[in-house]
């Protein structure tokens, strides 16, 4: 990685081009509209050349790591490998090139795309159809409680505003609760990182609209009591919401329908191997059992009795969450890596990075503070280094990692843990990826005896180091122009 | 191990179990349920090779119909030049995730930090986020800012003048989210702003989402809008194409607290509805309710520029229930799309951009008038996209079209048809459209 220090607006030349478009030969211009609708000044967009362009983002891009670049344990993210082809396939101009409007026999290529990945999803969860509407993993959330906020209203039952969340939970959970109109109940974890079904008890009444739940949990761990939780949360009338945030250990091994959950989603950018982008585009699909399933989003896509799919309306639609139907183009990546895995494949993804999960944990406890010794799945939790005595914290051993050139895992998440470091590995990465992880990890737990200021000043090799965050919160410069005043 | 994706060989499983002291990959379940392990097969297709998935897609690409789209209403036809794909395909852009670990993140940092900039530039705001969704959750988002914003103010006005998807996506977030809407009527067009005046002296609105550019495709005067809700301490949320704000008058112009849309018409490919890209700008007063990650400039410890995620203390992460929204991804690939067509375009070029679509729009305009088949129905102005009436029974039309690959005359509402055109419609094309409606 190398240090490049400009922003586009400062290679802008007076004059300068980009992009050549056709010779405009209409009559009609746009100074025939009144004056009042036009704007005054020109935006200040750069003036810059095609090469100027191309250089200045490959430039960008060589400061920045991806999965691509090396290991990236970042826990409940899931950095898996993302295959080549599935960027192949999203980009065919069969695909790309469809109006989301056009008439339904004339996609119907891509509606076939949403059936056949709706009716995989649905084998491999146990649900019974999923929208794809939802942009990503908390509007999938936000999704599935408007949807079990809609089968309660349908029921005519109105009492049901609050819902269940775990203090252990992705901040999104209680959040698009939030969003959703619903008071947050927060249930505690026992000792051991699970629910504490003594504490739910006594929370479960004809207020409850449901609870919603990560399994396994943001510890890793698989909630064992999940049958006894299910009889309670049905027993007071809820419906169980699935965090799906953390299927991949679950991947060909168990199915979140047959645990009793009523609604999930799925993160297709975790567990379905398409590329986080730097932050999305992800796409969040919501699967229903099948009593719920008119309730779901509009559009859905239905095959007729005619063999031809359709894009339909229903009534009973908890309403609309996205202007046409999700990130078209994120489902044909993960489609494709269903096909590429097959019924065969698919029952190892759970299995191998749970294998790697547990390898890691039990390489690394003798240098970092293991608070739950169980087996976990996916990703698990360190409180810190084992020697609390050197000073050195988890934001320095995660700074550490970069020199070494890993990503950082997950930190201070969960809550529950002062000095949580989260690692999740993921089945693509190989024993000896892992092996020298687990090297570097032990190095930096003797660097933080030997010689903690390296580890307090880290990172020393990236191409800036520690930033001022501070500053950037107190005097907020979020644009060229405020930082050209600055 | 059969597909290249897991790289375990037999040897690394067994030595690996051994490590942890496990005799089989099933006892790595032993913590769940019996009845709940999944021993059934699938009901999935077989594991395919790389070569078999890539011809599935091209028979799948072939049932669908590659047409010439003369259809706008929240989608557009808008080139994407070769640069834009060669360059967001680099790995180090498209495997990484959100920009949490700065040191090794200043790539991604930023380019967000110029679509930031640039979307200001566009929309005459202060602060902008490093995206949302698309559009219409970025209308609904704004809704929600503007609720929290004004907290004793209880409705929020909608014009019915806005594209009728981003409608029912703001109305399924207010039906949840507790949300009064008073939808505003429209009259010859566009937005009755007698009605909206009438609505804002009454002093419980929150705000009004109204379009610059509305679903008929005409560019709206919001003239004295601002100051109306401003007196009533409302706020103001402007619907807008952010292609078309190279040209039109901007929410800052209109004196508008926010301005959201989606930067699709940014070169970005219509690829069936997604991924696009939301934008959501603001005043800077209104910042910390701004929802979503916001990039800021800022040093590192030897005094470099450097960039960093900031004022984090809005979000799900930090605040939880009490965050003003729950997003958390968003479609940070598309904004660093759109970027680099900003990029390409530059200052000129998106300007010309506006006056090819204008130059065909109304080329197909008058044609089509012309033809005497069509009557106009809104003597507006307009920019690339327009709605008529037609004496031509309209299912025939669109089916004459469909049968030429031309895809258009949508009927949008009772009586309309709506046309668009983009710079990448040339005359020969509007030629043999017009050609067809004068066979009927």
């Amino acid at each position: 990685m190398k240090y490049y220090d400009k922003l586009i607006f400062e290679l802008s030349k007076k004059g300068r081009r980009g992009f050549t478009l056709p010779k405009n030969h209409w009559a009609d211009k746009t100074s025939e509209m009144p004056k009042e609708l036009l704007r005054g000044e020109d935006a200040e967009l750069p003036e810059v050349s095609e090469l100027d362009v191309v250089r200045h983002y490959t430039n960008l891009s060589n400061m920045n790591f991806g999965v691509d670049t090396g290991f990236y344990p970042l826990g409940s993210c899931t950095m898996k490998y993302n295959p080549k082809i599935n960027e192949e396939i999203a980009a065919l101009p069969g695909f790309n090139h469809l109006h989301p409007l056009q008439p339904d026999e004339t996609v119907q290529g891509a509606l076939e795309v949403y059936y056949n990945l709706n009716q995989s999803l649905a084998a491999i969860t146990g649900m019974s159809e999923f929208t794809f509407n939802p942009f990503a993993g908390a509007h999938g959330e936000l999704t599935g409680l408007m949807t079990m906020r809609r089968y309660h209203e349908m029921r005519g039952d109105d009492k049901r505003v609050k819902v269940i969340v775990p203090d252990s939970a992705h901040g999104t959970n209680p959040a698009s609760a939030a969003v959703c109109g619903l008071e947050v109940v927060e249930v505690k974890s026992t000792p051991q990182g699970t629910i504490d079904i003594e504490s739910l008890r006594p929370l479960l009444d004809d207020t409850i609209a449901g609870i919603m739940m990560t399994n396994p949990n943001t510890l890793g761990l698989f909630e064992t009591e999940i049958k006894e939780i299910a009889e309670l949360v049905h027993g007071c009338g809820g419906l169980l919401y699935y965090d799906g945030a953390n299927f991949n250990p679950l991947l060909g091994k168990v199915r979140p329908g047959d645990m009793g959950f009523d609604i999930m989603h799925l993160n297709l950018h975790k567990t379905f191997s398409t590329p986080h982008g730097g932050g999305g585009p992800g796409s969040g699909p919501v699967g229903v059992a099948k009593h719920l399933a008119d309730y779901l989003p509009n559009p859905k896509v239905r095959k007729g009795n005619d063999g031809l799919f359709h894009v339909i309306h229903n009534e009973e639609a908890t309403g609309c969450v996205s202007a046409f139907m999700g990130n078209f183009g994120v489902l044909l990546k993960a489609y494709t890596y269903i096909l590429m895995l097959g019924k065969e494949n698919v029952r190892l993804v759970g299995p191998l990075a749970t294998l790697n999960a547990n390898y890691i944990k039990e390489c690394l406890k003798d240098s970092y503070k293991l608070p739950i010794p169980t087996v976990c799945k996916h990703e698990f939790v360190f409180d810190g280094l084992l020697d609390k005595f050197t000073g050195v914290t988890t934001l320095d051993v995660a700074k550490r990692l970069l020199d070494y050139g890993f990503h950082a895992p997950t930190i201070y998440f969960p809550l529950l843990f002062h000095q949580a470091i989260m690692i999740e590995p993921t089945e693509t990465e190989s024993k000896e990826t892992i092996d020298s992880f687990i090297d570097i990890m032990h190095k930096i737990a003797e660097e933080a005896i030997s010689e903690p200021d390296t580890l307090r000043n880290a990172p020393h090799n990236t191409p800036v180091r520690r930033l001022d965050e501070t500053t950037a919160a107190k005097h907020p410069l979020l644009n060229y122009r405020e930082l050209l005043q600055s | 191990m059969g597909i290249s994706y897991f790289p375990h060989t037999e040897e690394d499983i067994q030595s690996m179990l051994q490590r942890i002291g496990m005799k089989s990959l099933d006892d790595l379940y032993s913590d769940v349920p019996k009845d709940f392990v999944y021993n059934e097969e699938y009901s999935l297709p077989s594991e395919m090779s790389e070569i078999e998935v890539r011809r599935k897609f091209e028979e799948l690409q072939n049932k669908n119909s590659r047409l010439t789209v003369f259809c706008g209403c929240g989608a557009y036809d808008h080139y994407s030049p070769a640069v834009i794909p060669a360059l967001i395909s680099r790995s180090e852009y498209l495997t990484a995730y959100t920009p949490y670990q700065a040191e090794i993140s200043q790539g991604t940092l930023r380019y967000i930090f110029e679509f930031q900039s640039m979307i200001c530039e566009l929309t005459g705001l202060e602060c902008t986020n490093a995206s949302m969704y698309d559009g219409a959750t970025s209308a609904a988002e704004s809704m929600m800012m503007m609720m929290a914003a004004t907290k004793k103010k209880t409705r929020v006005l909608v014009s019915d003048t806005l594209l009728d998807q981003v409608k029912k996506v703001i109305g399924t977030y207010a039906k949840w989210h507790g949300v009064e809407l008073f939808h505003i009527p429209a009259k010859d067009g566009v937005t009755d702003l007698d009605i909206l005046s009438a609505e804002v002296a009454k002093g419980d609105v929150a705000g009004a989402i109204l379009p610059s550019i509305n679903k008929y495709g005409i560019v709206e005067n919001l003239s004295g809008v601002a100051d109306q809700l401003h007196a009533q301490k409302g706020l103001l949320s402007i619907y807008c194409d952010p292609s078309a704000l190279a040209v039109v008058k901007t929410p800052g112009e209109y004196n508008a607290d926010i301005a959201c849309g989606d930067g699709q018409t940014l070169g970005i490919p219509m690829c069936y509805g997604g991924p696009y890209v939301g934008f959501l700008s603001c005043k800077k007063d209104l910042v910390r309710k701004l929802p979503g990650r916001i990039v800021g400039a800022t040093t590192d410890v030897d005094g470099k520029r450097a960039f960093v995620l900031t004022l984090q203390a809005r979000e799900q992460h930090i605040r939880r229930e009490k965050a003003n929204s729950n997003i958390c991804s968003n479609q940070s690939l598309m904004a660093l799309y759109v970027t680099i067509y900003m990029s390409l375009m530059g200052k000129q070029g998106m300007k010309d951009v506006n006056e090819l679509s204008y130059g065909g729009a109304h080329y197909l305009y008058k044609e089509l008038l012309a033809t005497g088949k069509f009557k106009a129905v809104f003597d507006k102005p307009f920019l690339k996209e327009f709605v008529l009436s037609t004496t031509l029974p309209v299912a025939d039309l669109q089916k004459q079209l469909l049968d030429k690959g031309i895809f258009g005359a949508l009927q949008t509402e009772e009586g309309y048809v709506s046309f668009c055109v983009t710079e990448q419609r040339t005359k020969e094309e509007i030629d043999s459209l017009i050609e067809i409606v004068k066979s009927m």
